[in-house]
């Protein structure tokens, strides 16, 4: 067993090297972002690849968190951390309340129902502009804790990096553990799983409310690292971008939910100058992932040479 | 009954043709392969786009109308035989996300050759309102109403009267049993895709004089249409027509009577409802899971 937490170790110690190499402020913020979606991928992954329930309105709940943070300091004097707190209780409550009668559905029926949720917060964001200032966004206090405010970047490359190294160890442990094999079990058959005394919904609520609270407290990350939030954040197209990390990663690996992140957070960077190119590649690499390796990248390459499998 | 309710009736009769031609787009599709296809909002963008540049292009109205079905047609066709047939896997997560990678590719293709302006086409037969009991109503109202109602008998006569429609009915009840007496599976997915595409496109063109179109219009009427196609219950063609009908009602009276900027927001919260307490929706078939 000890053996499948060598990836922590990668990871933390490929964070502590790469902040030696960025060359610029540039790499720096791009390798914070890369930081931050691998976290809310390795979360949804664990709803995607090891439950095999599809959310396809994730980037509602990160919209939750970011506007959490934004709103209760700005217009009612909380404290940021109490912000964030309020955000993933928001989150998680929303997620609950949303999967007991969802959960007994299933496939089509739950993208819709995700979808649906994050169609609604996208817009009730919008609209709202008293509080959220509407399309254009509104500016996000500074993060502190104990009198120290957190404004430099570098002091965010280690926070987003030791939270990503906290995530990975909790994913590799949630995956180990007995609820890990439930939900294992559960996306093999969910009629076997039951037989065998899984309690499935409770099991899919539980994943599922997990997932949205990760994508809260990044989405609140994210708020204060930028300074600034929009409601593009919490947009359908952003859902779309987390489920190709995830898929293009691998389904079910850990190593692949951070792989994905990495690739696809680059991406963009590279296309950036070509208006739309980004969406056809976007749609392309899902495409051709679901033909030639619906597993995955890392698990595709695991299997291939046999080497780190799991 | 009065002006004010007659009025929102009549907008949301309008809107809900199209959402019923986009649900209709879905049930053929899922009825024939299983597969929720989530670029069939993209079709009925296509078909506003390609209108507008066929029309640009100087060809005249009914042929630009024509290739803007067409054309349309053809990216079905080619999207189920590159993208649904390759891939071997039946979960769903595997075919919803290829679906969604198809929408990618084609809006971000429209993006880049036809740009992010928004066009919109001179109504089929003037603008002259006509008076109904008080209300207004566009000719072009009319126009959607009247082809959307053509399209549907077409259909039915197609799925009830010709062997090609069979067949595709056949399959959907029982694809092995289909294979097993000579159907061509593969050519019955083809066919749907394509029939979707050139239905949507249709819608698209229809609408393009009341709404306008732009590159990005499809996810929106994509989703609503697949909203409608869950409310009527998925796979009932007469669930497709009713369910685009109801969402296309309520979001004009929702809009009308509660909140026009909230409007977009009025399909979700009622598929949330329908999904909690009716989760088969209105015309859905009772199935048990196969162990």
């Amino acid at each position: 067993m000890r053996q499948n937490y060598i990836g922590v170790y990668v990871v933390a110690l490929a964070a502590g090297v790469l902040f030696f190499l960025l060359p610029n402020s540039f790499y720096m913020d791009l390798a914070i972002r890369t930081g931050i979606n691998a976290i809310i991928v390795l979360g949804l992954n664990l709803l995607i690849g090891f439950a095999g329930q599809i959310s396809m309105g994730h980037a509602g709940f990160i919209g939750i968190g970011a506007f959490a943070s934004a709103i209760l300091p700005t217009h009612f004097g909380w404290h940021p951390l109490a912000a964030m707190i309020a955000g993933c209780a928001a989150a998680g409550a929303l997620a609950a309340l949303l999967a007991r009668p969802i959960f007994r559905l299933r496939g089509h029926y739950l993208a819709m129902a995700t979808l649906g949720l994050g169609i609604i917060i996208n817009i009730v964001l919008r609209n709202e502009v008293r509080f959220t200032g509407g399309p254009d966004g509104m500016p996000v206090p500074s993060f502190g804790l104990f009198g120290v405010d957190i404004d430099s970047d570098r002091s965010w490359y280690w926070i987003v990096s030791a939270l990503l190294v906290v995530s990975v160890w909790a994913s590799l442990n949630i995956i180990n553990s007995p609820f890990g094999r439930a939900l294992r079990a559960l996306h093999g058959s969910e009629m076997a799983a039951q037989v065998v005394g899984v309690n499935v919904v409770r099991y899919k609520v539980a994943i599922f409310v997990m997932s949205a609270v990760f994508a809260s407290i990044m989405g609140s990350i994210t708020a204060h690292y930028v300074g600034f939030v929009s409601p593009g954040i919490a947009d359908f197209g952003h859902s779309i971008e987390l489920i190709t990390m995830v898929v293009v990663g691998g389904m079910a690996s850990v190593a692949g939910s951070v792989v994905g992140a990495v690739l696809l957070t680059a991406l963009p960077q590279v296309l950036a100058t070509f208006e739309g190119w980004e969406t056809i590649a976007f749609g392309a690499i899902l495409i051709l992932c679901m033909i030639f390796m619906p597993r995955g990248l890392v698990p595709t390459l695991a299997a291939r040479f046999g080497a780190f499998r799991k | 009954m009065s002006t004010q309710f007659l009025q929102f009736l009549l907008s949301g009769v309008t809107v809900g043709a199209i959402y019923a031609l986009a649900a209709l787009g879905f049930t053929i599709i899922y009825n024939a392969s299983n597969v929720i296809n989530f670029a069939q909002g993209e079709f009925i963008m296509l078909g506003g786009m390609l209108a507008v540049y066929f029309a640009g292009l100087g060809l005249p109205i009914p042929l630009a109308f024509l290739l803007a079905v067409l054309v349309p047609a053809l990216v079905g066709f080619l999207m189920a035989k590159l993208t649904i047939v390759p891939i071997k896997t039946a979960e769903t997560v595997a075919l919803i996300i290829a679906t969604i990678g198809a929408s990618q590719v084609i809006r971000g293709a429209v993006q880049v050759w036809l740009g992010k302006a928004s066009h919109g086409l001179p109504a089929f037969s003037g603008d002259t309102p006509l008076h109904l009991f008080g209300a207004v109503l566009m000719p072009q109202s009319l126009w959607v109403i009247g082809v959307s109602a053509l399209i549907v008998a077409a259909l039915w006569l197609f799925f009830n009267r010709s062997r090609a429609g069979k067949a595709v009915l056949a399959t959907s009840f029982n694809r092995l049993a289909a294979e097993l007496v000579g159907i061509n599976t593969d050519w019955v997915l083809f066919i749907s895709f394509a029939m979707s595409a050139g239905i949507g496109a249709l819608g698209g063109i229809l609408i393009t004089p009341i709404t306008l179109t732009s590159f990005d219009i499809g996810i929106m009427l994509g989703l609503k249409g697949f909203v409608a196609a869950v409310l009527g219950g998925l796979g009932s063609g007469l669930g497709a027509v009713v369910g685009g009908l109801i969402v296309g009602i309520i979001e004009a009276f929702g809009a009308g009577y509660l909140s026009s900027s909230y409007k977009d927001a009025i399909p979700f919260v009622l598929i949330l409802f329908i999904l909690f307490f009716i989760p088969r929706g209105l015309f859905g078939a009772k199935t048990a899971d196969r162990v």
